[in-house]
């Protein structure tokens, strides 16, 4: 919890101001604004190229100020070309319920290994912590097989345009199916929250458990009704972070899902690359529309964002 | 398509004599001294030598039989992912739809490379009841591994539109026919003929000229050849011509089937006239997709590039139809060898499959097989070719008035080369050819042209010895 | 701790007895309240057991075949240790593969992670704008690895990218080959990768720094110790379980690093990779699937070295 106190904290620090101007100080704010603007270039320029009509690039080469002025054509294009909001949608059908239900399941375990000991506590949240370390690539192929042979049964769709959404399968598998994408990112993620939330929940006093236990409440009740409320700021942390991590992810739906359609935007950027973004300017526009989402997370959730990153890494 | 049943239309006019293979009844053009073997071999390997051979007079039958369905749905799964092709294919599409009474097809549009890569997996999983392919040793892996879905009662119904070339082309090991070829293309030496009249430069014939030719553009500011290879498969392509011209081609084909050792001095000739060209090559070509070396052609920054005629969907893209205008090509250029009267060159053939695992085939195989039997016509080919001119089609009754001087050109090439490859790619095994196989190997080759390729032939030789038995 | 809820196994007494465990507490869980607590962690260990420990067992036990992923697996398929045979002395892709993961955990451990802990001291002060300079640091964190890879494609790209035609490269026709050439392609994705790891490292490095006693540097400072002593004698060693923290994110994310490199070019000339390996020899049009296994097997292997490192750090810090 001291670490969201320190989050929060660290933005409101007005004391330097006081002390008037010192070489020192100078020369390490001459360092930052240099760096920082090391940081931004890459983004800026890819801003920069995106906004240029490609006539004007070749003509000018791509080292040069805009003759014909900038305009968000390429975005145009690329947004009702390639459908791009589809593939929004496919993020969200996938990333929406996978975040929930992560932190669903994990609250559940982390809440009955911190706030009960017995035999195994230790070595269940050991084998989530150690799943969730595990490089992707590993578990892949067999993975796959498991995904073509595991009966999903089909319960009809939702239609949105041309693209279809299904009621869990439109194969009867989990293979090329949102639900399979939304099933190993929960599985996968479940490891990472339950570290995070049950070293959350290990600051959380046990008296108050134990009380409503004695009071005759059941543990459904007190895991709902008293420990999910009191983690709320972890939760809110664990969901920005998770939703960052999902609508990040390339590998899982570039193995698991072959149809074009349905991949998420992130691995749908990738396909639509041959396809769409022809040049180097509609490739700009077409990866700051991807890249567009996270950011505005994290500017407006910048604090659950860290939050949720160093709650992992400074507690437990 | 106008009148295509008119013979003389049909008849490809510079075809010449041909002759009757004894014990066969596949006919080939003169002048090639093929042993019973080699027929055999061509005929596995998908040669196109027989294109012109036989007669074309027949016209399409097109009743409908009972293998196909009109109405209802089916679906089709495309690496037709670039934009030319990709139109070209929705136009047939759309055809088909009001052709055979509305049937709906659901296009699954992948990325070319993802969709080769994935296709093991792919036909494993779910996989349309059609996808788009190609035809050698690249068929007939899938369909030996029971993926594909044999279609000789499609095949009966069509075959007469076909040369024996392509019948071959689509036989599987076990003698089945699982594909229908819809287009080929060749491989040749694409420039620009405003750049050439503008040089005063002249399509060479020999290595000599030719290099003489690249040291003049060089002096000239162009790039002599464009090249890329960050897709990795480009390569292949010269390394085809050349082995094909230096060594021949049973040669070739030995090598790619494993009869041949990657450790063979031949080989290490090929590396080493390669090496005499790799210096007029496009800088940074390693971080060159085959687009962009395309658009160095487009812009009359480079001379020359050896490449599929596919290449031309990037002029056509373009938007300038003087860009298609002034795209013409070359045969590659005799290096001095006994093999180049072979005139060999890579001259893949596209094709459409049916997938046995797609989880629809069995309610859709009507309509997927009316889908065949329509992409076997000359006029759906056509319409598809009109959208995308980078390919020819292969039926006989495609009308070939219609093509442009640059599509006749290169069905000419073909049809006078007498021996054909597919492509490196598609005649070897596909877990030899892939990113981190031949196009790792042929990429660190090209980081250093002049270095001695004996590590790297052997290199290539144990990675061939360890592969499992096919 | 002094009391502790146990909930009883089945084998324990009836539900709602008082029962003392092992601390001395005592618990009141009913027989319903135990079931729903098995069925809560249940499910999810389930899940996790059945997607991710079985495929990793099954990844161990497809290395002994030659598999080619059609069919099912059978007696004839198992050929023994030949796959680790020839991935060790006949496939010229291993060595540089691993070679080059070692050299991106060199990379990101002696230049990204210790320019982010820089970052961070020096974000700690209280100066003004840290928030914004924090900031912008951190951004690229917040962005896909797809992304990151393609705003740094349009950096290197040879004749459009940024910094060929900014020194003039392009003009002068001396191309540096970027992305292409196999010496240096690893070292620009590393800057790339590196751009998202210094902010990730600053982050979490920023927050444990905001833990750390002020009162220590003001002795350490009395002490008459300048800043980088401070930093190094008095600081760096208090923060010893975030250092622990980084050094296993930065070895996982050297393990793990794949989609820069495959979305350049699918990790060959210079960019292969233990997981692009992995994936191109058994997801491809190749198959390779028993080779592939065995690949995925030694990346296990050393993906156990920094996760057991991190566990027993849990272990200590639990008990």
């Amino acid at each position: 919890m001291s670490v969201i106190a320190a989050a929060t904290r660290r933005t409101a620090l007005p004391t330097a101001a006081a002390r008037g101007i010192r070489p020192g100080r100078v020369a390490l704010h001459g360092f930052l604004i240099a760096m920082t603007a090391v940081w931004l270039f890459p983004l800026f320029w890819a801003i920069y190229s995106s906004l240029r009509p490609i006539s004007d690039t070749i003509q000018h080469g791509y080292l040069s100020w805009p003759s014909g002025g900038l305009s968000l054509a390429n975005y145009q294009t690329v947004w009702m070309q390639a459908d791009l909001p589809y593939y929004y949608l496919n993020t969200l059908v996938i990333a929406v319920p996978a975040v929930i239900l992560t932190l669903l399941l994990a609250s559940m375990v982390a809440f009955a290994c911190t706030q009960f000991s017995w035999r195994f506590n230790l070595t269940t949240l050991m084998i989530f912590t150690a799943g969730n370390l595990l490089p992707p690539q590993v578990i892949i192929v067999p993975l796959y097989r498991i995904y073509l042979s595991t009966p999903i049964p089909m319960l009809g769709s939702i239609d949105i345009g041309k693209f279809s959404f299904p009621l869990f399968s439109s194969n009867g598998l989990l293979y090329d199916q949102y639900i399979g994408i939304m099933l190993i990112h929960i599985v996968f993620q479940t490891g990472f929250a339950t570290f995070v939330l049950s070293n959350y929940m290990k600051t959380i006093s046990k008296e108050i458990t134990e009380s409503a236990i004695v009071d005759g409440a059941h543990v459904l009740r007190i895991w709902w009704s008293i420990v999910l409320p009191l983690c709320r700021p972890a939760l809110a942390a664990m969901a920005t972070l998770l939703f960052t991590f999902i609508y990040n992810d390339f590998f899982w739906a570039l193995i698991l899902i072959s149809t074009g359609d349905k991949r998420p935007i992130t691995s749908a950027l990738n396909n639509l690359q041959g396809e769409f973004f022809v040049n180097n300017n509609l490739i700009a526009a077409g990866a700051m529309l991807v890249a567009i989402p996270p950011i505005l997370v994290y500017i407006f959730l910048q604090k659950q964002f860290i939050a949720g990153l160093t709650l992992g890494s400074t507690k437990g | 398509m106008g009148d295509s049943r008119d013979p003389s239309r049909i008849r490809v006019p510079f075809s010449g004599q041909k002759i009757q293979i004894p014990g066969t009844d596949i006919e080939l053009p003169m002048g090639l001294d093929l042993s019973r073997r080699d027929v055999l071999k061509i005929a596995g390997y998908g040669s196109l030598a027989a294109f012109i051979a036989a007669c074309g007079g027949t016209g399409t039958t097109t009743t409908t039989t009972s293998v196909t369905a009109k109405g209802g749905s089916m679906s089709l799964g495309s690496y037709l992912s670039d934009a030319v092709p990709k139109k070209g294919l929705q136009d047939v599409v759309d055809a088909f739809t009001s052709a055979n009474g509305g049937t709906k097809v659901k296009v699954n549009t992948v990325d070319h490379g993802t969709f080769q890569n994935q296709i093991n997996s792919y036909l494993q999983g779910t996989p349309e009841d059609v996808f788009t392919w190609f035809s050698g040793h690249r068929m007939r892996f899938f369909a030996k591994k029971g993926l594909a879905q044999p279609i000789d009662d499609v095949w009966n119904d069509v075959k007469s539109n076909f040369t024996e070339g392509f019948a071959a082309s689509v036989k599987g090991d076990d003698s089945h026919v699982y594909a229908v070829p819809t287009s080929y293309y060749p491989w040749a030496i694409f420039y620009r003929k405003d750049v050439f009249a503008a040089g005063n430069y002249k399509v060479p014939t020999n290595w000599d000229d030719f290099k003489a030719l690249c040291e003049q553009m060089k002096k000239d500011n162009l790039t002599p050849i464009a090249f890329a290879d960050k897709d990795g498969w480009p390569a292949m392509g010269t390394f085809d011509i050349l082995n094909l011209r230096l060594n021949g081609y049973d040669f070739h084909v030995g090598l790619c089937g494993g009869q041949q050792k990657w450790t063979d001095p031949k080989v290490a000739n090929v590396f080493k006239k390669w090496a005499e060209i790799t210096p007029y090559y496009s800088p940074a070509f390693a971080g060159l997709t085959w687009q962009e070396a395309a658009q160095q052609l487009l812009h009359k920054k480079a001379g020359m590039y050896l490449l599929g005629l596919f290449v031309s969907e990037q002029f056509v893209a373009s938007g300038n139809p003087d860009d298609l205008a002034q795209l013409d090509f070359f045969p590659f250029p005799d290096v001095g060898s006994q093999y180049d009267a072979e005139k060999a060159l890579d001259a893949p053939i596209d094709v459409y499959m049916l997938a046995k695992k797609s989880p629809t085939l069995g309610s859709d195989s009507g309509q997927a097989k009316a889908f065949l039997e329509y992409m076997s016509k000359g006029s759906s080919q056509i319409t598809y070719w009109k959208a995308s001119p980078g390919a020819i089609p292969t039926a006989n009754d495609a009308d070939p008035s219609q093509y442009p001087a640059l599509t006749k050109k290169a069905a000419q090439i073909v049809s006078s080369a007498k021996r054909i490859t597919q492509f490196f790619d598609r005649d070897s095994r596909p877990d030899f050819s892939g990113p981190n196989s031949m196009q790792g190997f042929l990429l660190k080759y090209l980081s250093n042209p002049k270095q001695d390729t004996g590590t790297l032939q052997g290199q290539m030789q144990s990675f061939w010895d360890a592969l499992p038995p096919e | 701790m002094a009391t502790s809820i146990t909930p009883a196994r089945e084998d324990s007494p009836e539900a709602g007895e008082l029962v003392p465990t092992r601390r001395g507490g005592y618990h009141v869980l009913t027989r319903y309240d135990r079931r729903v607590l098995m069925v809560m962690v249940g499910i999810p260990l389930l899940l996790d057991v059945l997607l991710i420990w079985w495929p990793t067992v099954s990844s161990i036990l497809l290395s002994f075949t030659n598999w080619d992923g059609v069919g099912s697996v059978t007696a004839q398929n198992f050929i023994g240790l030949k796959n680790y045979q020839f991935m060790f002395s006949g496939y010229t892709l291993f060595w540089p593969a691993f070679l080059h993961n070692i050299i991106w955990l060199a990379w990101l451990a002696l230049i990204a992670t210790p320019v982010g802990i820089f970052f961070a001291v020096l974000l700690d002060r209280d100066i003004r704008g840290t928030g914004f300079y924090q900031s912008v640091f951190f951004l690229p964190v917040v962005l896909s690895l797809v992304v990151v890879g393609f705003i740094w494609e349009l950096q290197f790209s040879p004749t459009e990218g940024f910094i060929n035609n900014a020194f003039g490269l392009v003009k002068s026709g001396k191309l540096i080959d970027w992305l292409g050439n196999p010496r240096i392609n690893l070292y620009s994705i590393l800057i790339a990768a590196s751009w998202r790891h210094v902010g990730y490292v600053m982050v979490i490095y920023l927050a444990g720094l905001k833990s750390v006693d002020p009162m220590l540097r003001e002795a350490a400072k009395v002490d008459g110790a300048n800043e980088i002593q401070t930093f190094f004698r008095v600081v760096f060693p208090v923060m010893a379980p975030i250092n622990v923290v980084i050094a296993v994110i930065t070895t996982i994310e050297a393990l793990r690093a794949f989609d820069i490199a495959f979305i350049v070019n699918q990790g060959k000339n210079g960019l292969e990779l233990l997981s692009i390996l992995i994936t191109n020899n058994s997801i491809s049009e190749a198959s390779l699937v028993g080779f592939g296994s065995a690949i995925a097997v030694i990346l296990l292997v050393i993906s156990l070295g920094p996760i057991i490192v991190f566990l027993s750090r849990v272990m200590r810090t639990a008990s």
